[in-house]
């Protein structure tokens, strides 16, 4: 994909958001901490092959929305989660739903980069050898050089792939933790304030890096910053106080929101 | 925002004034405290020094034994008279075998036949262990009988602290236990080098016995090993199981948070409550035998079980939440969330609290006295189910033995149990940093 010419993307790309194709739908998403409730009836879905910023003030449930589209609240002692969420057309919160499969087809890269404590390789392996994704090990490399190359890090680490990943920089180590996830072949992969620990450079790296996956993958990007959003995101989603305020196109979103509350806070006045 | 940036315009440059907010009292307060700390270390360390003086000075010895060494004549009139040895087995086990080491000593310093008092005080100089020890070379090989060989001898244990300086000889003859004849002898013989010191192999190998010259620690190092390698594999896997099923999977109720107190309870109940315990149900109620190492190995289970639990619930706790994190979103199981990243970063903690916990446990006497493990065990034992004793038990009874020469042996004993400590300290250090790993 990285052949094609930056023009020929950007048309597919477009064919591709003029259907307006709906990869996850969320309906009426509540999210309870024990008494507190975080989500008030959330109704966003997110849109296939497209880059999704959410975005608004700290604490307004942004992060709790995207931990609810790979069930990972599930994690948290006492959240309950009402409302309804598919993928495709599967109700991920289906009892019938095996959620290690639903993480396998959503994947995460977290806000601290989180290489696991092993070698480069043991890395990216580890997702597919869990998920029975390489019959042996000419398949296994292959598919840890083509996730490298896919988070643009195989030029970088093709040499020490026996080394530990922990030794790599923070800016490598999150493309490493992209890798990771594109590794299990997600269908959708969903990103934490991805650059929040990362300098420019190498956030400007992995800005390139999402811009790059949004041809073969749907990515829902939380971000504190309006620039990354901005520059990043085709659609954006304002979030405030655990309610969804504004959903649009990015373009418009950042020049002629339809709410006071977005205006608001792109400029700076809250938040 | 950008206005922090820009120089505040306007405000006079005029310097404010300094206020005392006590700088030379802070960097007193920090010199006191830091003097108090090399204080209470100083305190510690000279305890420490003191310790391993008194015992390694009181103990050294131990590791030493006075040996006489004699041609002895295995006459055949004082082993088999009767020439009976091809009929009688037990003629070889029952003979008079001291009469021919007190013989062979008597006639190296000149000792007449017929000086009966003479005689007795020779034989007193030779530890009653040479029966063993003759009987032992003659029945493996018969072909002694009516040779000479040259023997060392075990010297009885008076002569051994006397020829050890450890008995004052400047008391009065009638208040001492070796008599200045005996003591003229030892001289003699120290003189012409049948007399001498020797490395002290019994101390490791025999079993119990009432003659000093002859106790060892033998039993006790089987049976301390019998009951660590039961405590390690009945309490790492239960501790470690239990560990991760309160960390990971437990809900988080009233009940649970009940178990973790009890849990915690349980690591500072006195030990010899565990006695009580084992006592009443794995010997009293099981009905497994007393004394036996097996008992103790369950028994010190419990009372090592709560100090690993702590110690891997603590070391679990301590990974990273976000290596759970990253496992988790990848779409692992839980289960293979634990056992493939999470266990893997806490096994150094483990490994340490598991090696801490035996550490205590080879440690503990007070338990062991309750189940009969406080017991005289001359022979080895075989299996886990025979009686033995254990190091700090031995230690005990020795302390408890009123001759002169088992001061020695305590303190001996002691170095013995501190080196398996020291060696089982430094083995969980290297564990840790064999299993050390950064994230």
């Amino acid at each position: 994909m990285n052949m094609m010419s930056e023009a020929a993307v950007e048309k597919a790309l477009d064919q591709k958001m003029s259907d307006v194709s709906h990869k996850m739908i969320g309906k009426d998403v509540s999210v309870y901490y024990g008494e507190k409730r975080a989500l008030f009836d959330v109704n966003l879905n997110v849109r296939e092959n497209t880059v999704t910023a959410l975005i608004g003030p700290s604490g307004c449930g942004k992060s709790t929305f995207l931990r609810c589209l790979n069930r990972m609240n599930d994690t948290i002692e006492n959240c309950r989660v009402t409302g309804k969420i598919t993928l495709d057309t599967d109700d991920i919160y289906d009892p019938q739903i095996d959620v290690v499969e639903l993480r396998a087809r959503v994947g995460m890269v977290f806000q601290k980069p989180n290489p696991f404590p092993k070698s480069i390789y043991e890395n990216i392996a580890y997702g597919p050898r869990i998920h029975g994704l390489a019959r042996n090990k000419a398949d296994m490399d292959q598919i840890v050089e083509a996730s490298l190359q896919r988070a643009g890090l195989w030029t970088e680490v093709k040499d020490r792939l026996h080394e530990s990943g922990t030794g790599l920089s923070g800016g490598q180590q999150q493309r490493l933790c992209i890798a990771r996830a594109v590794a299990v072949s997600p269908e959708v992969i969903l990103m934490d304030e991805p650059c929040s620990a990362l300098d420019p450079i190498a956030t400007a790296k992995v800005e390139e890096l999402i811009h790059e996956l949004r041809a073969n993958y749907t990515i829902v990007i939380v971000t504190h910053s309006m620039q990354q959003a901005a520059r990043v995101s085709q659609r954006t989603a304002m979030f405030h106080l655990g309610q969804l305020v504004e959903e649009n196109d990015t373009d418009k979103m950042f020049t002629n929101p339809d709410d006071q509350r977005t205006q608001d806070y792109i400029m700076g006045r809250f938040g | 925002m950008t206005d922090a940036l820009s120089p505040a315009a306007g405000i006079p440059k005029a310097k404010p004034a300094r206020r005392d907010i006590g700088i030379k009292r802070r960097y007193a307060a920090e010199r006191r405290f830091r003097a108090y700390g090399i204080a209470a270390l100083s305190f510690g360390i000279i305890f420490l020094l003191i310790l391993i003086w008194s015992v390694v000075s009181k103990g050294y010895t131990a590791f030493q034994q006075t040996m006489i060494t004699v041609p002895v004549e295995f006459s055949e009139q004082v082993i088999d008279p009767q020439n009976e040895r091809a009929t009688d087995p037990q003629k070889l086990m029952t003979a008079n075998y001291p009469i021919l080491a007190r013989n062979a000593v008597a006639k190296v310093l000149g000792v007449a036949e017929n000086d009966r008092a003479g005689l007795r005080a020779v034989n007193q100089m030779i530890s009653d262990g040479v029966r063993t020890q003759l009987r032992d070379m003659v029945v493996a090989n018969p072909s002694l009988i009516g040779t000479t060989q040259t023997v060392s001898l075990l010297a009885a244990g008076d002569l051994d602290s006397a020829f050890k300086g450890q008995i004052d000889l400047s008391v009065p003859e009638t208040n001492r236990k070796v008599s200045d004849r005996q003591v003229g002898w030892m001289n003699q013989l120290a003189e012409s080098g049948a007399l001498a010191k020797h490395f002290n192999t019994g101390i490791f190998v025999n079993g119990a016995s009432s003659r000093p010259e002859a106790a060892g620690v033998g039993v006790a190092l089987i049976g301390s090993f019998y009951m660590m390698l039961i405590v390690l594999v009945l309490s790492l896997p239960i501790g470690v199981a239990a560990s991760i099923y309160l960390e990971e999977f437990a809900p988080k109720n009233r009940f649970t948070d009940l178990i973790e107190v009890n849990i915690n309870n349980l690591a500072a109940v006195p030990s010899i409550v565990y006695g009580l315990l084992g006592l009443a149900v794995f010997v009293n109620f099981a009905g497994l035998p007393r004394s036996a190492s097996l008992v103790g190995g369950l028994v010190l289970t419990l009372m090592t079980l709560p100090t690993i639990i702590i110690a891997t619930r603590a070391a679990l706790k301590a990974v990273p939440p976000s290596i759970r994190a990253a496992a988790l979103g990848l779409g692992a199981s839980k289960m293979q969330t634990i056992f493939h990243h999470v266990l893997p970063l806490a096994m150094p903690g483990i490994l340490t609290g598991t090696i801490i916990g035996l550490a205590h446990a080879l440690g503990e006497t007070a338990p062991l006295l309750l189940i009969g493990m406080v017991a005289f065990v001359a022979n080895y034992p075989t299996t886990p189910l025979d009686p033995s004793t254990a190091l700090p038990v031995q230690i005990y009874m020795w302390a408890n033995e009123a001759e002169r020469a088992f001061v020695e042996r305590t303190s001996g004993a002691i170095i013995i149990l501190l080196l398996f400590l020291i060696v089982m300290n430094v083995g969980a250090i290297l564990l840790r940093r064999r299993f050390e790993r950064r994230w």
